[in-house]
């Protein structure tokens, strides 16, 4: 539950909150161009849309699973464009808006769930944005390691005189890392938390605390405030209204900038709920009360932004526009899905390895001749047994 | 031009070859810089290329294996050293569930070139979970290639192949073999990567086994040899994949197999051995393939492991039943 310490620049209501606390992190809003305050709004609201197309592509059995994301999209639309161009984005699974943000087409997550791949996308073309991680908290560590990374690469390239190249904010990389509740007891968690901490690694971690993992809720996790599990690691922490985009915003945009500086890690627990199902295997009502569902739907992260964006004198034309968008995003991705073809059996056996592998080339070829002795008249009788 | 070195000094010459050639190769683990490695296999690394490449961590198996795939996003070739056979297993999900299989999640776009090395096995006299063989579990997982030297010629080429390429390795390193010197040519080029060799000629039995079994076999082919019985030895050196080609040569030769192993038999890589000569090599086979494994127990208190690790002895058993056949 939120406290005073909770980060908040708009109320539940659609208010900026100005005050000595939030005087931190208004500039990162003032300084912003209208046109990108109207993507915040427009993203929340395609990506809601979508959510719903997806769930129903899964209930008409187009997708063999869907995962919505209804109700976290301030959390993660705030924080995917607080991201800078050459930040790195290490997801969970639930991201999909910021995968949008960042360049991904979100049918490559459809075909994932889909089960035409695990994935398979470029992060090189798709804004940094990495893959998927399904084994909770794994990727916390990747994310580490990767930041490791960025800073290694200034302590190796040393200049002609032996000093370090100088440290550039505006340039330098960052890695955003989203992980949940849930994820907050694995030890890959904590294992990042340490060596993020040893190494001062440049990275803000951005736990998305939705109250529950499927069924348990956070305070089975935890009996702390899951913030404060950063301060015994040594990384400065914060915790935020996650159904206020603004704060996403402008709270995961001044830390990256702290990160970049060479001021070590971050990390940022953002408040906020998953309205929907953990998938559409799962059955909320099972487990949780139909008063806690409403007390969240009354702080709903998209009907508060419009509420402030009105407040600010955006019209009916706006709003209209962007749900037709949401509606024609929504047709586009159903009339994509039905066509997607399956791959070919070849792909069970591609990018195993980087280098040549004789097992999996042998039983590669074993079953392909296997599948074409179908279309002889000697059927199987001639085929060598599999590799 | 050879010289007489130890394995893990012939690993540690391998190791400085690859940092020196390749300014992306790190190597990380616990106790490797400073120290030098609990078995010194890293000593002076650190003075000679500095701290960030050859990297102190803390204390988690699961962060070393988990932050190297990320270094390996970033460009970086990553060595890591697992300090024990035993402790490998907290990070076992993350070279299993992750490295393994990353590859294959990116479709063939990012490559993880990170090699994992693990001192393995028995004949030190240590306490619990420092003297295991666990190399089957990562032998079973696709995605992954599992080497394991004999000698301290393979451990100086077979390090820096194993770092070049491009796949994750498994790198087990036979650390009862540490201090055994041998001689090794550092001029002449090495052979095939992941090739199995024939190491002695024979034409009765074939021996097959990797790591500190292959002197056991070799021990055990010199006493076969006192009493008539030619023996062909095969040094494995590979795990995964398996170069077959010389074994099935040698078994339509010899018709007898006798695999040894320590790590215990059941789903082993000796296993897995004896069902391929099987099927490949059915007709050519004068008596069952035998294996000679550790027993499938927990490793034993020190005092009894000359009990349970296969011998010369044990393995001329096996050779003795093959022939009775």
């Amino acid at each position: 539950m939120s406290s005073d310490a909770t980060v908040q620049l708009l109320t539940p209501d659609g208010k900026l909150v100005s005050d000595d606390r939030t005087s931190e992190y208004l500039p990162w809003i003032e300084k912003l161009p209208e046109s990108r305050l109207l993507d915040f709004h427009r993203q929340m609201v395609v990506m809601r849309r979508f959510d719903t197309e997806a769930g129903n592509l899964q209930r008409q059995g187009q997708l063999a699973l869907w995962i919505p994301s209804i109700g976290q999209e301030a959390a993660q639309v705030g924080s995917g464009y607080a991201a800078a161009p050459q930040d790195h984005l290490f997801p969970a699974y639930r991201e999909h808006v910021v995968g949008r943000i960042r360049g991904l087409d979100l049918m490559r997550i459809i075909e994932m769930l889909r089960g035409l791949s695990h994935g398979g996308w470029v992060p090189s073309e798709t804004g940094n944005f990495h893959l998927y991680t399904l084994v909770i908290g794994s990727q916390a560590l990747h994310a580490t390691g990767y930041a490791m990374g960025i800073a290694l690469d200034r302590l190796l390239d040393v200049s002609n005189d032996g000093a370090p190249t100088l440290r550039d904010p505006e340039k330098d990389a960052a890695v955003l890392v989203y992980f949940g509740d849930g994820a907050s007891s694995q030890g890959d968690v904590s294992e990042a938390f340490t060596f993020a901490a040893s190494y001062q690694t440049p990275q803000v971690f951005f736990l998305q605390n939705n109250h529950w993992a499927i069924s348990v809720p956070v305070e089975r996790q935890s009996r702390t405030p899951l913030y404060l599990r950063g301060t015994g690691f040594g990384i400065p922490s914060v915790q935020i209204d996650g159904n206020d985009v603004l704060a996403s915003y402008a709270v995961t945009s001044a830390n990256l900038l702290s990160a970049r500086s060479g001021e070590g890690p971050r990390l940022i627990e953002a408040l906020t709920y998953r309205m929907g199902a953990h998938t559409t295997s799962d059955d909320p009502t099972k487990y949780r009360e139909n008063e806690e569902v409403a007390y969240w739907g009354a702080r709903d992260p998209i009907a508060r932004y419009e509420a402030y964006l009105r407040g600010q004198g955006v019209g009916d034309d706006f709003f209209a526009e962007v749900a037709q968008e949401a509606e024609d995003v929504a047709a586009d991705a159903r009339a994509r899905t039905v066509l997607l073809q399956d791959p070919p059996t070849t792909k069970i056996f591609e990018h195993v390895y980087s280098d040549p592998h004789p097992l999996v080339d042998a039983q590669r070829d074993w079953l392909a001749a296997y599948e074409a002795s179908f279309d002889t008249a000697d059927g199987i009788a001639d085929l060598e047994g599999a590799p | 031009m050879t010289e007489n070195l130890p394995l893990a000094k012939a690993i540690n010459l391998g190791l400085a070859k690859a940092l020196a050639a390749d300014p992306k190769v790190l190597l990380m683990g616990e106790d490797i810089a400073t120290l030098g490695g609990v078995f010194r296999v890293t000593e002076g690394l650190k003075a000679e290329f500095g701290e960030n490449r050859v990297i102190d961590t803390p204390l988690a198996e699961s962060a070393i294996v988990g932050t190297a795939i990320g270094l390996a996003m970033r460009g970086y070739r990553p060595v890591c050293e697992i300090q024990f056979d035993g402790f490998i297993f907290p990070g076992f999900d993350q070279i299993t569930s992750q490295l393994a299989k990353l590859t294959y999640r990116h479709e063939g776009s990012q490559s993880f070139p990170i090699v994992i090395r693990v001192p393995y096995g028995g004949h030190i006299g240590a306490v619990e979970h420092h003297q295991e063989s666990p190399e089957a579990y990562f032998a079973h997982t696709p995605g992954l290639r599992v080497v394991s030297p004999a000698t301290p010629h393979d451990g100086y080429w077979m390090i820096q192949q194993a770092i070049a390429s491009n796949d994750p390795v498994m790198f087990f390193e036979p650390k009862s073999r540490y201090w055994q010197k041998g001689e090794v040519d550092r001029e002449t080029p090495p052979g095939a990567f992941q090739a199995s060799r024939v190491i002695r000629m024979g034409t009765e039995v074939t021996l097959v086994g990797h790591g500190a079994m292959v002197a056991a076999l070799l021990q055990a082919a010199d006493i076969a040899a006192s009493e008539g019985t030619s023996v062909e030895v095969i040094d494995l050196r590979s795990l995964s994949p398996i170069d077959y080609a010389p074994i099935i040569a040698s078994v339509q030769k010899t018709g007898r197999l006798v695999v040894a192993q320590e790590a215990p038999g059941h789903v082993s890589v000796g296993s897995e051995i004896a069902a391929t000569v099987a099927e490949r090599a059915f007709y050519s086979l004068e008596a069952p393939v035998m294996r000679v494994s550790g027993f499938d127990t927990p490793f034993p208190p020190a005092k009894l492991e000359g009990n349970y690790l296969p011998d010369a002895d044990r393995i001329l058993e096996a050779v003795d039943r093959a022939l009775a056949f």
